[in-house]
C-alpha cells in the first residue's frame, strides 16, 4: 500500500505541530521517520491513522484522495498501529487480545477456535512464534510486541505505524525484530517505523523522513545517507555523535561495594552477591536488560531501601555507609540521578526553584533564618538560576512548574541539581532516556567533565551505545548477577549482548 | 493570571450552584431573587448578620484548614469532626479542672490542652498509615464513631452537674473565658458570640500559609502530597510526614473548641458539632487548600447557614433545606471542575516560591 501525505497541517493552540507536511511512503517498503522529541513525527503518523483530524492537506491511499476520520477507517483502509505503549488486556490470552473489537461469530456466540487457527496461520507466515493459547501477562515485552503486529495483521493491515518500536527490546530482541520486518516486506507490506535511533534507521530502512519543528527537512533514500547528516538534518547543526574523552585518571577508591544482595519486597532476590569497586575520576558502566537488578543496586547504593532488605557492606572513601539514610549520604556527597525523573527525580507541580532544591532544601543555603526553618527564597533562586544557566535549561524561568518542561529539560534540571552538590561519586541511571539528540551529546558532555574533574561515577543505562562510549569500564548485570567485566573499547555490542542475556562472552 | 485562574474555577462553581439552586427555588414555587434577597440580606445585615456568619465561620475555618494542611500533605483527613469532639471536651475539662488558675495560665492552658488533644487524636491514624499502611481514611472515620462516644461517656458520667437534663458538662472556670469580639468592636452586641477565636483562625491562615510555602518543613509536607517516591528520595521520612501532616491537622481541627468552649457556650455541650469536621472537607476543596481560599469558602458556607434561618420563616415554600442544597451543589460543581483538570489534584498554582 502507498500512503502519501500531502501538504498536512495540524495546530496544538500556539504550536504548528504539523506545517504543511510532503511525504510519500511507497508500497512495500520499510520507511523511517526520524526527529527529536515534539518534531511531530507521532503527530503525522496520529493524522494517518485517523486520531487526529488535519487542519488542512490530504491523505492518499494508493493514490486516491481518503477522508480518514477515525482509527476504524484507516483500519478500514488496511492501515495498522502499534503504539508505544501496548494496548493490551494483560489478563487475557493472545487469542482474546487480538480478537478484541473484531469478534468473529455471530452476535451472540464467540468463535475464538476458528480465531485461535487463523492468528497461528499468520504467526507462522511471519515467523512470529507467538502462542495464540498463552496469557499475555506471562509474556515477555518482546513478544507482547509481536502480539500487536499480530493485531494489525489479523485486521488484514496493509501498512503497519510502528511507534518507537525498539524502545523495549533488548539488542538480540532488535535483531529478531527487524527481521520480521523485512520478512513483512517481502510479503508486501509497507512498514513505518516512527524512531530517534539512528543506527536502527540506517540498518532497516529503505527511506527516511526527517523532521524538525514540524516540518519536514529531508526526504532521503537510507543508502545515501549517513548518521552524521540525519543527525545534522534532525537537530539543525552538526552534532558530535561519539562522545568525547581522553582515558580516564582513576585515582583512589570512592566506591567500594562487597557482596551486595538485595531481596525484593516479595522476598524474591534481586541482586546477589555483587563487589565492585568505583575510582575517583571514572566511569564505571552497568549494561544489562532492564530488570536484572539495575533499579535496586542504584536504589541500595543511594539509601532508598529499607537496610532490611540490603545485606553485605558498601563502603564510601573507606568508610561503612549501610546505616546511613539518603539524606545523610548526599551530605557525605553521593548525587543521584534517578532512572524515573516523573516518580523520583521531580516534583512535577512544583517549580523549577523548588525542583532545584529537592535534597538540600532542609540547609544553607536553601534554608536559613530561624533556625534554618525558613527557606531562603533569594539564595534557591540564585541556585535555581546557577542550574538553569549552566545546564541550559528551556525555557528557562525558575517560576514554571517543573510539568511544564520537555523531557530533555526536566533530565538537564536534575542532573543540574545533582552536580551542585557537588558530588563526590555520582550514581546516574538512564540519563538520556526519552532525551534529544542535541541534549544527549549535551548531558554526556557534562558527564565526562564531571568525571575529570576527579568524581567517581557509577552509570546505568539500557542504551549499549551509551554505555559502551561512556564507560571507562563495564559491568554487565544479569539476573542480579555481574555476568561479566569487559573493556568498553573492545568489547563488540554482539559481545556484550551475549553477557545480558546470560549467555557467555 | 494564575492568581485569576485560580480564582475563577471556584467563583464559577458558586455561580452554577445559586444558578441550579434558584431553578429549584422556582420549581418548588417561590421566587429566587426574594430566597437569595432573604438568604443574603440577613447574612450581611449589621451587627447581627455579619456578626452571627462570622461566627459560623469560625469552626469552619479550622476545620477547612485542617483538611487543607492534610490534603498538601497527601492525606485526607475524614476525621475532623472527632478530633474537634475530643479536643473541645480537653479544653473544657482543663477548663473546669484547672479553674482557679488565672486568666493568663488557664486560658493558654486550655487553647494547649485542645491542640494537644486534637493533634494526638489525628496522629493515631498518622502512625497506623505510617506503621502499617493502613488507610487513613477508614481509620479516621471509625476514629469519630469512637471520639464521639468517648467525650459521651465522659460527659455523662463523669462531668455533668448531677439533675442536669442536658448532655454537658460543668461550667469552665470565668477565668478561662476569652473575650466576645463586642468588646472591643463599636455596635457589636456582646450577646452575640463571636469572639476572639475568629482572629485567631484567621491568624491560624496565616500560620498555615507560612508552614506550608516558606518554612522547610512545609516543602517536606507538599512533596510527600506531591510524590512520595520523590520526596524520599530528597531525603524526606515519609513515615515522619505523615504523622507530623496529620498531627497538625488535628491541632487545626482542635481549635474549634477554643471558639466553642472558651468564647461560646463556657462548658462542652454534647453534639454541639453541625458537621464542621466535614463541611471542612467542602470548605478545604472548594478553597484549593490554601489558606485565602479557606477562609473565603467558610466565609460561604457560613453566610449559607446564617441565611437559612430566615428562608425558612419567610417564604412561602422553601424550607432551610435549600442551604443543604446550595451547599450540596457548590461541592458538586467544584468535584465537577476537578475531574476536569484532572491529574491536579489538590494542587493549586497559589502561593508557589
Amino acid at each position: 500500500m502507498k500512503l502519501e501525505l500531502r501538504d498536512i497541517s495540524k495546530r496544538f493552540g500556539a504550536v504548528l505541530a504539523n506545517d504543511h507536511l510532503n511525504i510519500t511512503i511507497p508500497s512495500g517498503t520499510i520507511h523511517a521517520i526520524v526527529g527529536e522529541n515534539g518534531a511531530g513525527k507521532s503527530t503525522a503518523m496520529r493524522i494517518a491513522y485517523g486520531f487526529y483530524r488535519a487542519d488542512s492537506g490530504d491523505i492518499l491511499v494508493d493514490d486516491q484522495v481518503r477522508d480518514i476520520r477515525a482509527p476504524l477507517d484507516a483500519i478500514a483502509l488496511g492501515i495498522g498501529m502499534v503504539h508505544q505503549h501496548f494496548m493490551l488486556v494483560r489478563p487475557m490470552t493472545v487469542t482474546e487480545n487480538i480478537v478484541l473489537g473484531a469478534e468473529p461469530g455471530s452476535a451472540v456466540s464467540l468463535d475464538l477456535k476458528q480465531a485461535a487457527a487463523g492468528i497461528r496461520a499468520l504467526s507462522a507466515e511471519f515467523k512470529l512464534a507467538v502462542d495464540a493459547d498463552a496469557v499475555v501477562d506471562d509474556l515477555s515485552v518482546g513478544q507482547q510486541q509481536r502480539v500487536e503486529l499480530l493485531k494489525a495483521l489479523y485486521r488484514r493491515a496493509a501498512l503497519l505505524i510502528l511507534d518507537e518500536p525498539t524502545a523495549v527490546l533488548t539488542p538480540q530482541e532488535v535483531e529478531e525484530f527487524f527481521g520480521i520486518l523485512r520478512r513483512m516486506r517481502e510479503q508486501g507490506k509497507t512498514v513505518v517505523i516512527i524512531t530517534h535511533k539512528l543506527s536502527e534507521v540506517l540498518a532497516i530502512s529503505d527511506n527516511v523522513t526527517v523532521m524538525r519543528d514540524g516540518k519536514v527537512v529531508g526526504n532521503l533514500r537510507t543508502n545515501d545517507t549517513s548518521a552524521a547528516e540525519l543527525a545534522r538534518l534532525m537537530v539543525g547543526r552538526d552534532v558530535l555523535l561519539r562522545v568525547e574523552k581522553a582515558p580516564a585518571k582513576a585515582g583512589a577508591t570512592v566506591l567500594s561495594v562487597r557482596d551486595l544482595s538485595i531481596a525484593g519486597r516479595d522476598g524474591t532476590r534481586r541482586l546477589d552477591k555483587v563487589s565492585f569497586d568505583v575510582r575517583a575520576g571514572e566511569i564505571v558502566g552497568v549494561a544489562g536488560v532492564e530488570g536484572n537488578g539495575q533499579t535496586e543496586l542504584v536504589e541500595a547504593l543511594a539509601g532508598l531501601l529499607p537496610h532490611s532488605q540490603v545485606a553485605g557492606t558498601i563502603a564510601f572513601n573507606g568508610r561503612d555507609i549501610h546505616q546511613l539514610n539518603a539524606r545523610r549520604r548526599r551530605e557525605i556527597g553521593i548525587a543521584h540521578v534517578p532512572e524515573d525523573r516523573h516518580r523520583r527525580g521531580l516534583l512535577l507541580e512544583f517549580s523549577l526553584a523548588e525542583n532545584a532544591i529537592l535534597g538540600v532544601h532542609y540547609r544553607a543555603p536553601a534554608a536559613g533564618g530561624l533556625g534554618s526553618a525558613l527557606l531562603n527564597t533569594r539564595a534557591i533562586g540564585q541556585r535555581a538560576e546557577r542550574v538553569i544557566r549552566e545546564f541550559d535549561v528551556r525555557p528557562p524561568n525558575p517560576a514554571l512548574p517543573a510539568r511544564a518542561l520537555s523531557g530533555g529539560n526536566q533530565q538537564k534540571l536534575i542532573i543540574g541539581r545533582e552536580f551542585e552538590l557537588p558530588p563526590t561519586l555520582l550514581l546516574i541511571s538512564q540519563p538520556t532516556r526519552g532525551v534529544d539528540i542535541g541534549a544527549i551529546e549535551f548531558i554526556h558532555r557534562k558527564i565526562v567533565a564531571l568525571r575529570d574533574n576527579g568524581c567517581a561515577v557509577l552509570l546505568v543505562s539500557a542504551e549499549l551505545e551509551e554505555v559502551t562510549a561512556l564507560s571507562d569500564r563495564l559491568l554487565v548485570l544479569h539476573d542480579g548477577r555481574i555476568a561479566g567485566e569487559i573493556d568498553p573499547a573492545e568489547a563488540t555490542h554482539e559481545q556484550i549482548g551475549l553477557l545480558m542475556t546470560g549467555g557467555h562472552a | 493570571m494564575k492568581l485569576f485562574r485560580e480564582l475563577l474555577f471556584p467563583a464559577i462553581a458558586v455561580v452554577c450552584a445559586f444558578a441550579v439552586g434558584a431553578i429549584v427555588v422556582l420549581l418548588i414555587g417561590d421566587s429566587p431573587v426574594e430566597t437569595f434577597r432573604l438568604l443574603l440580606g440577613s447574612a450581611f445585615s449589621w451587627p447581627d448578620g455579619i456578626g452571627y456568619t462570622l461566627f459560623f465561620a469560625t469552626p469552619l475555618i479550622f476545620t477547612g484548614l485542617a483538611v487543607a494542611v492534610a490534603l498538601r500533605g497527601g492525606l485526607l483527613n475524614i476525621g475532623a469532626e472527632g478530633q474537634l469532639y475530643v479536643a473541645a471536651f480537653a479544653t473544657a475539662w482543663v477548663g473546669i479542672t484547672f479553674a482557679s488558675l488565672p486568666s493568663l495560665l488557664l486560658v493558654p492552658l486550655c487553647c494547649l490542652a485542645g491542640i494537644s488533644a486534637g493533634a494526638g487524636w489525628a496522629a493515631i491514624p498518622g502512625v497506623l498509615k505510617a506503621r502499617f499502611g493502613s488507610h487513613e481514611v477508614i481509620n479516621t472515620i471509625m476514629l469519630n464513631f469512637i471520639a464521639v462516644a468517648l467525650v459521651g461517656y465522659l460527659t455523662q458520667y463523669h462531668y455533668r452537674i448531677p439533675g442536669d437534663p442536658i448532655m454537658e458538662t460543668a461550667p469552665i472556670g470565668g477565668a478561662a473565658h476569652i473575650p466576645r469580639l463586642g468588646t472591643f468592636v463599636p455596635g457589636l452586641p456582646a450577646r452575640i458570640p463571636l469572639n476572639v477565636a475568629f482572629l485567631l483562625a484567621l491568624f491560624a491562615c496565616w500560620l498555615v500559609y507560612v508552614l506550608l510555602w516558606k518554612t522547610k518543613w512545609g516543602y517536606e509536607i507538599r512533596a510527600t502530597g506531591q510524590s512520595p517516591s520523590a520526596a524520599e528520595y530528597g531525603g524526606v521520612s515519609i513515615r515522619k510526614e505523615i504523622v507530623l501532616t496529620m498531627a497538625i491537622s488535628g491541632a487545626l481541627a482542635g481549635m474549634v473548641g477554643i471558639n466553642e468552649v472558651l468564647g461560646y457556650r463556657y462548658r462542652y455541650y454534647d453534639g454541639f458539632s453541625d458537621n464542621y469536621g466535614f463541611t471542612g472537607i467542602a470548605v478545604a476543596l472548594l478553597g484549593r487548600n490554601h489558606p485565602v481560599g479557606v477562609i473565603a469558602a467558610a466565609f460561604l458556607f457560613a453566610v449559607l447557614q446564617r441565611g437559612g434561618v430566615p428562608v425558612d420563616a419567610f417564604t412561602q415554600h422553601v424550607s432551610k433545606d435549600i442551604v443543604l442544597i446550595l451547599q450540596a451543589l457548590v461541592i458538586l460543581f467544584v468535584a465537577a471542575e476537578a475531574l476536569f483538570r484532572r491529574g491536579n489534584r489538590g494542587q493549586g498554582a497559589l502561593g508557589r516560591i
